[in-house]
């Protein structure tokens, strides 16, 4: 199946889940408990993405210091927790990282 | 205090701008990443003209280069987007009364970013409904705008910037500006460090099933979370 058509598709997913409930304007509802349900999906799939990402940089656990990924992230989810800023928190959370990824290289070399 | 479709549109523009900031080296990655995965230029471009939704995109373009089946893929655009269903629902009542083409149009600029100022802002104001949607408008027109122009640097230039620059971070980083506030609610807050791990346990899973595993398993920690400290405690 050519790329295009899967593109396609997964375009029409995802509209048709954004107009879902505008479109219907109230005809079509969600039950109630999977409405609370859903309220659960934005935290459970960005953190799905998120952890991966500061955890196994490389593909496999690393909890070391010389891990940067992990510890730009802990500043991140820090500075995300005391000023709700999106703006400090990616540019506090890139900063810390490119300093980290200096250090490393200054201290053990390429 | 003028309330008319300008001030509204342009308020919408100005609430979108600093998430732009994130969003921009996002879609540059984006870009550089949907061609090496193997999409042409076209058609990584054309992608965010048709589905026109960051993570799914990236997801997407990892799973065609990895040679997964349809059908996965679609499966994994439905999981990883059905918070845009709660998007929809939530905002819904601010559309009942716009014409079909405006209810079309707002929905297509429906993103996680669009919603997050547009939800915000409509908690907050007081504008009579019959201009509101002009402040949905602007922030999503704004979105659109810096995805679509990001997303072409990407395509055109990205294999220039050196991957040592670690743009790619960006994405979770953006990610964690949207989450950790959401946690002070603790079901939240269950949902995300069990999806997290189960995310992390099954990351090598092929065709990204893990990711919809950790997805499907935060869902289910936060509803019993949630069941078990009762509705006095509901914060939304």
């Amino acid at each position: 199946m050519s790329d295009w058509i899967i593109i396609l598709g997964m375009g029409l997913i995802t509209h048709s889940q954004r107009l879902s409930m505008i479109i219907t304007s109230g005809r079509l509802t969600i039950s109630e408990p999977l409405r609370r349900a859903l309220r659960f999906a934005p935290p459970a799939v960005l953190s799905a993405i998120i952890l991966p990402e500061m955890l196994q940089p490389g593909g496999q656990l690393d909890f070391s210091l010389g891990n940067e990924r992990l510890l730009a992230g802990l500043v991140a989810i820090l500075i995300a927790w005391r000023t709700k800023n999106m703006v400090l928190t990616v540019a506090i959370g890139m900063v810390t990282l490119w300093i980290l990824q200096f250090i490393n290289q200054a201290l053990f070399g390429p | 205090m003028v309330h008319n479709e300008r001030s509204q549109f342009l308020a919408g523009i100005r609430a979108e701008l600093p998430i732009v900031l994130g969003v921009l080296p996002f879609g540059l990655i984006y870009g550089v990443l949907a061609v090496s995965a193997g999409l042409t230029p076209l058609l990584a471009v054309a992608s965010s003209v048709i589905v026109f939704a960051g993570s799914a995109q990236f997801i997407g373009a990892q799973l065609i280069g990895a040679g997964a089946p349809a059908l996965v893929i679609w499966a994994t655009t439905f999981i990883v987007n059905l918070r845009h269903m709660l998007y929809s629902a939530a905002l819904a009542p601010y559309t009942a009364h716009l014409p079909r083409r405006w209810q079309l149009l707002l929905g297509y600029l429906l993103t996680d970013e669009a919603y997050v100022v547009t939800a915000l802002h409509y908690d907050r104001d007081h504008t009579p409904l019959e201009n509101r949607h002009w402040f949905w408008l602007g922030a999503g027109l704004t979105l659109w705008t810096s995805w679509q122009l990001s997303t072409l640097a990407g395509v055109i230039f990205g294999t220039q910037v050196p991957a040592s620059w670690s743009l790619d971070f960006t994405l979770a980083l953006t990610f964690i500006g949207m989450v950790v506030p959401l946690c002070k609610y603790k079901p939240n807050l269950a949902a995300a460090l069990i999806a997290g791990a189960v995310g992390v346990l099954t990351n090598t899973w092929p065709y990204k099933l893990g990711l919809m595993t950790a997805a499907l398993s935060g869902i289910a920690a936060g509803v019993l979370l949630e069941r078990r400290l009762g509705a006095q405690e509901d914060a939304s």
